[in-house]
């Protein structure tokens, strides 16, 4: 059986290319699909730790479901953002969205 | 296969509430006269309210239980913590729809793209002057948000499972960047919204990895049962040092959703430019149901331990210190409120770093108070606020004393609870959480406190001195030609300035009853 530390490992490595991917890109898109990145390492991580020390509850199958609905719930609202601010500006790059200073 | 029992009396607001805002969304259909849809909304405030009231037991619970009868599996608490919480956002709900009824056209119409066009054309025929179906009113997509997101915040506030705790927080935070961004004439209002939700969404990402560890230190996510796990001579515990690393991400996720520093940079922008009553709502409402979370994740994960009260601490003191520094150099005063209610986040933390009976205490008498200034301070700007404009400088309240002396003077009592002055609430909410620190052995944590309340007096009292002692900007004669319009508060605005400044001086006149309660709230939490 592939142990325990591998999937930590690949859902830590996930969350860290997910936050760079929020933090260097410019493209309010690009920043939600690094997000995405960063919610679906957590769902490895819950599933891997259900899977190895769960005390026989369900507790990280249910979590992980709950997390993929708020995750399509957010991509949803996200991208209708995107689309009035886009309307508004013909832009979603979060550099030149300055109209607010101080 | 066993069902999930349900306790219905636990979930009793939140089933009003989500209902009404269905019924709303159905009546937006139906009904050309949106008023009618704002009073249904507060009806189903002052519903859940009762609710929240008559429901209240204390064993009372709702277990979902999940793969057998063995597991503790409560997914909500209706506490004494819960239903103090869960209070004051609805006060918070109800006084921001109250606020929103006469002015909620102002940022809830907009034309459609390409209206214009039409209007031009139908300009040769005098017939077709009627207002067409271009202008799209939104104002029952106003009030059914602002239900749901009470909904969440009220189940956030009982939640008594990091699962529930993170749904609600979802169910809220959704709600709130629609609601932001609902300002389509205003360029700010959808920058803002893109901002909230990027850093909100960013923020849930650590939420739940933080989540996640601590499941899989504790084997649970229920509060209940990871207390009991990480007792010493439990049962045992392979992953036990993820602990502190996932209660870390999970104070990180909180600090955003609190406005912590430095966590805090989505919060003037999306203060700023969300409609003012939507600012007013999620100013004092999120933090209620977040800090309600914050106190029982910290009694059952951090068990208060003096390191995690040291790192509060810590933040607590960055927090109140660039807050106030950076609403002193403010011209918008919707911006400077913002940088003020980060502050203000501060000096709640300073209850929660203080870890004992009396800090607690101090910090739920705060939140209370604050709630009722800050609401009120933000419906008075709402009152000075231009119909076609979403912010307010610093000129438009020049003079305000000669003009409209009663709303001055009700300003002037807000600013100074604000700024901590006594006999008003603000003062003693100071006072309580200092008291607390000074107790808890954390002297200095207090004083920084106090030099930064003097701070925050500089700017609120700034802002009574314009009121009070500067000429208009507009001279009379500008005012009486008529060039300048002169805008009369209506009455829903006022009727909310009034009831925030009764609060604010009778929770600072009147405490006993109030006290007790969250007396009797705070006892049962596993304080030191």
């Amino acid at each position: 059986m592939v142990p325990l530390t591998w999937y930590l490992v690949l859902a830590a490595a996930l969350f860290a290319i997910g936050m760079f991917g929020v933090l260097a890109r410019k493209n309010a898109v690009a920043v939600l699909m690094g997000v995405e990145l960063m919610l679906n390492a957590v769902n490895i991580n819950l599933l891997a730790f259900w899977r190895y020390t769960a005390l026989g509850e369900l507790v990280g199958h249910a979590f992980a479901v709950f997390v993929i609905t708020v995750a399509a719930a957010e991509a949803a609202v996200g991208v209708a953002l995107f689309i009035a601010v886009y309307r508004q500006r013909d832009t979603v790059n979060v550099e030149e969205l300055d109209a607010m200073k101080g | 296969m066993t069902f999930p029992t349900l306790n219905f009396p636990v979930i009793a607001p939140q089933i009003v509430l989500v209902a009404a805002a269905l019924i709303i969304l159905l009546a937006d259909l139906m009904v050309a006269n949106k008023r009618i849809l704002g009073w249904i909304s507060l009806i189903a405030v002052i519903g859940a309210l009762a609710a929240v009231f008559v429901c209240r037991s204390d064993s009372a619970a709702f277990p979902l239980a999940l793969g057998g009868p063995s597991g503790p599996g409560t997914m909500a608490l209706a506490d004494g913590l819960g239903l103090f919480a869960s209070a004051a956002v609805l006060i918070a709900a109800g006084l921001a729809i109250l606020l929103a009824i006469e002015r909620v056209g102002d940022f809830s119409r907009f034309e459609k793209p390409g209206s214009e066009k039409k209007q031009a054309r139908s300009g040769d025929h005098p017939i077709a002057e009627a207002p067409g179906p271009q202008v799209t009113d939104r104002a029952g997509a106003y009030y059914a948000l602002l239900l749901l997101a009470t909904a969440g915040m009220t189940a956030m506030a009982t939640a008594s499972d990091l699962m529930t705790i993170f749904i609600a927080l979802e169910i809220f935070s959704l709600a709130l960047y629609i609601l932001v961004g609902f300002n389509r004439r205003d360029l700010r209002s959808g920058e803002a919204a893109l901002k909230y939700f990027l850093l909100g969404a960013f923020a849930s990402g650590f939420f739940l990895y933080g989540i996640a560890l601590i499941y899989a230190a504790t084997g649970t996510t229920s509060l209940e049962a990871i207390l009991h796990n990480i007792q010493p001579m439990s049962i045992s515990l392979p992953f036990r040092p993820l602990l502190p690393v996932g209660m870390g991400l999970l104070l990180v996720g909180f600090g955003f959703k609190l406005a912590l520093v430095p966590f805090h940079m989505w919060t003037p922008d999306a203060y700023q430019g969300a409609p003012t009553p939507v600012t007013a709502f999620m100013s004092v409402a999120t933090k209620a149901a977040a800090f309600a979370a914050l106190i029982r994740v910290l009694a059952a994960v951090a068990s208060y331990d003096r390191p995690w009260l040291l790192a509060l601490a810590a933040l607590a003191v960055l927090t109140m210190t660039l807050g106030n520094l950076a609403a002193l150099r403010q011209t918008s005063l919707k911006r400077m409120l913002a940088y003020s209610s980060i502050a203000h986040a501060g000096y709640l933390l300073i209850g929660l770093a203080a870890g004992n009976q009396l800090g607690v205490e101090g910090a739920l008498y705060y939140l209370l108070a604050y709630t009722f200034m800050n609401l009120g301070a933000f419906a008075v700007l709402l009152a000075v606020q231009r119909r076609d404009e979403n912010d307010v400088t610093g000129d438009r309240i020049l003079g305000l004393a000669g003009r409209q002396p009663l709303l001055a003077a009700l300003m002037a009592v807000l600013m100074f609870s604000l700024a901590g002055i006594p006999p008003l609430a603000g003062f003693f909410g100071k006072l309580y959480v200092f008291s607390g620190a000074v107790e808890a052995g954390l002297a200095w944590l207090a004083i920084v406190g106090v030099l930064n309340s003097a701070l925050g007096a500089y700017y609120y009292l700034r802002v009574t001195i314009l009121m009070f002692m500067a000429e208009p900007a507009e001279s009379d004669q500008e005012i009486s030609s008529g060039k300048v319009e002169t805008l009369q508060p209506g009455w829903a605005v006022m009727t909310t300035v009034v009831l925030a400044v009764l609060g604010t001086i009778v929770l600072g006149l009147w405490q006993w009853p109030w006290t007790q309660t969250i007396a009797q709230a705070v006892s049962t939490l596993a304080l030191r």
